[in-house]
């Protein structure tokens, strides 16, 4: 049935479309979905995806900058030459889809066991790390002035909101309170500039090909603040899937990270970049212990969100390896 | 004193059942569930033989640590209570210990094969 609200919507805005076939829907929960589709065309196929909160689910989570600023970013960040699927189309009423956007499909991989493992990312495997750091330059050189609406977020802020998060929680978990304290020791204060930050940059929300990074997805809980939480946030050891020695998403190290910032022009502060590591981990971990609390209080009473819960230990055995490391 | 086998060896024999008889049976995103119950089952396995000892072992620490005496869900509470108010911290003789030998013993029964965790069971435990 959403074939035929998306026929109907492409033949309005996509010139010589005369509909589509092939829509699949990939995931999400509730009020958000992914669709893929292929619009029909003379001169040949178009790959595209539906991101959308179906109606009646058009409030966005209090984190999320909300589907119409993701378009803007990734319409923003395709322009600026950061790798990103061009927005196609913004839904509009007429398209009686909800909210959203429709962009054109990137192939590649995006799981990231794969992406580590098979031999045919072998051979871009070892440039990842210092692309994704001229990636990230690039990223936190978008002009502000065309930025949508987004919340703006100093580290001081973060620590608060994870330390209610928590709290909120019930669950007394003693290595978390010892990176909370460490957090707040170490709260290197407002950042000399702030820029937009991604928010979620890292290994399994990026389209990977033979050819390196050819995407970066995800730009919903995109917002202002310190360029060196997505440095942070990157390395974070969840991330890493199993490679822990290569702490940038399991490619690479620290310094090809740096190196391809600086050589696209930015500076690093890497005191700062361990904060964020530090401040990713405990939010991982906190928000393992959310999905706890919803496979709890339902609705989501499956097992896959139960088995998260237990997860928050991997986040409590990595801050330990940061903050009070043991003798090799 | 209820009667055998113990809730260790039932868990283990539909574990072993759904992972033997059924796995081969079923594909799709009904494998992958199946997965995920089996994984289900094999952590509960895992915490049923260790938990007694771990937090025997826990309680005797944190007794220690706190100069008080509870079940482990008051201890870990009262600790959790101390850092937050910096009463304790990493310069604390025998709290780095402490943490270290709890999230160890979580890991063996959450995530045993976590690479993290293997690194530091290679350092001696």
């Amino acid at each position: 049935m959403i074939e035929a609200e998306l026929s109907r919507s492409v033949r309005r805005w996509c010139k010589g479309a005369t509909g589509i076939t092939g829509a699949a829907r990939l995931s999400g929960g509730a009020s958000q979905e992914t669709w893929r589709f292929d619009i029909t065309h003379p001169d040949g196929g178009i790959g595209a995806i539906l991101r959308r909160s179906p109606k009646g689910y058009g409030a966005a989570p209090t984190r999320a900058a909300g589907l119409a600023a993701e378009a803007q970013l990734m319409q923003l960040a395709y322009e600026a030459g950061v790798p990103s699927p061009r927005v196609m189309h913004v839904l509009v009423p007429e398209d009686d889809l909800g909210t959203g956007f429709i962009m054109q499909r990137v192939e590649g991989e995006t799981i990231a066991r794969k992406i580590l493992r098979d031999d045919e990312y072998a051979a871009a495997r070892p440039h990842l790390a210092r692309q994704i750091g001229g990636i990230l330059a690039g990223l936190h050189r978008l002009p502000k002035d065309k930025l949508p609406e987004l919340r703006s977020r100093s580290a001081t802020q973060e620590i608060s909101e994870f330390e209610r998060d928590y709290r909120s929680l019930n669950w007394p978990k003693p290595v978390f309170e010892l990176a909370l304290r460490w957090l707040r020791d170490n709260d290197p204060g407002p950042s000399a500039e702030e820029t937009l930050v991604h928010g979620d940059f890292r290994n399994g929300n990026l389209i990977i090909g033979r050819d390196g990074v050819r995407a970066v997805l995800d730009w919903e809980l995109a917002h202002l603040g310190d360029p060196m939480e997505d440095l942070g946030w990157v390395c974070v050891n969840s991330w890493r899937f199993g490679e822990i020695d290569k702490p940038v998403g399991g490619f690479g190290s620290r310094e090809e990270l740096f190196a391809g910032y600086e050589a696209a022009g930015r500076q690093v502060d890497p005191a700062r970049v361990k904060f964020w590591e530090v401040m990713g981990t405990l939010r991982w971990g906190i928000m393992c212990g959310g999905m706890m609390q919803r496979f709890r209080e339902g609705p989501d009473h499956s097992m896959e969100r139960a088995m998260i819960g237990r997860r928050a230990s991997e986040t409590e055995i990595d801050l330990l390896r940061l903050l009070a490391p043991r003798g090799s | 004193m209820q009667d055998e086998p113990t809730p260790i060896e039932l868990t283990k024999s539909v574990a072993d059942f759904l992972r033997n008889d059924i796995t081969p049976l079923i594909s799709g995103h009904q494998a992958f569930k199946l997965r995920v119950a089996i994984n289900i089952l094999d952590l509960v396995t895992r915490q049923l033989t260790r938990e007694e000892g771990s937090d025997a072992a826990e309680v005797e620490r944190l007794r220690s640590l706190l100069g008080i005496d509870g079940s482990v869900a008051d201890l870990n509470h009262a600790l959790a209570e101390r850092i937050a108010k910096s009463e304790l911290d990493l310069a604390t003789p025998g709290l780095a210990e402490h943490l270290w030998a709890t999230t160890m013993d979580k890991l063996a029964v959450d995530q045993p094969n976590y690479a993290s965790y293997k690194r530091e069971l290679g350092r001696g435990g």
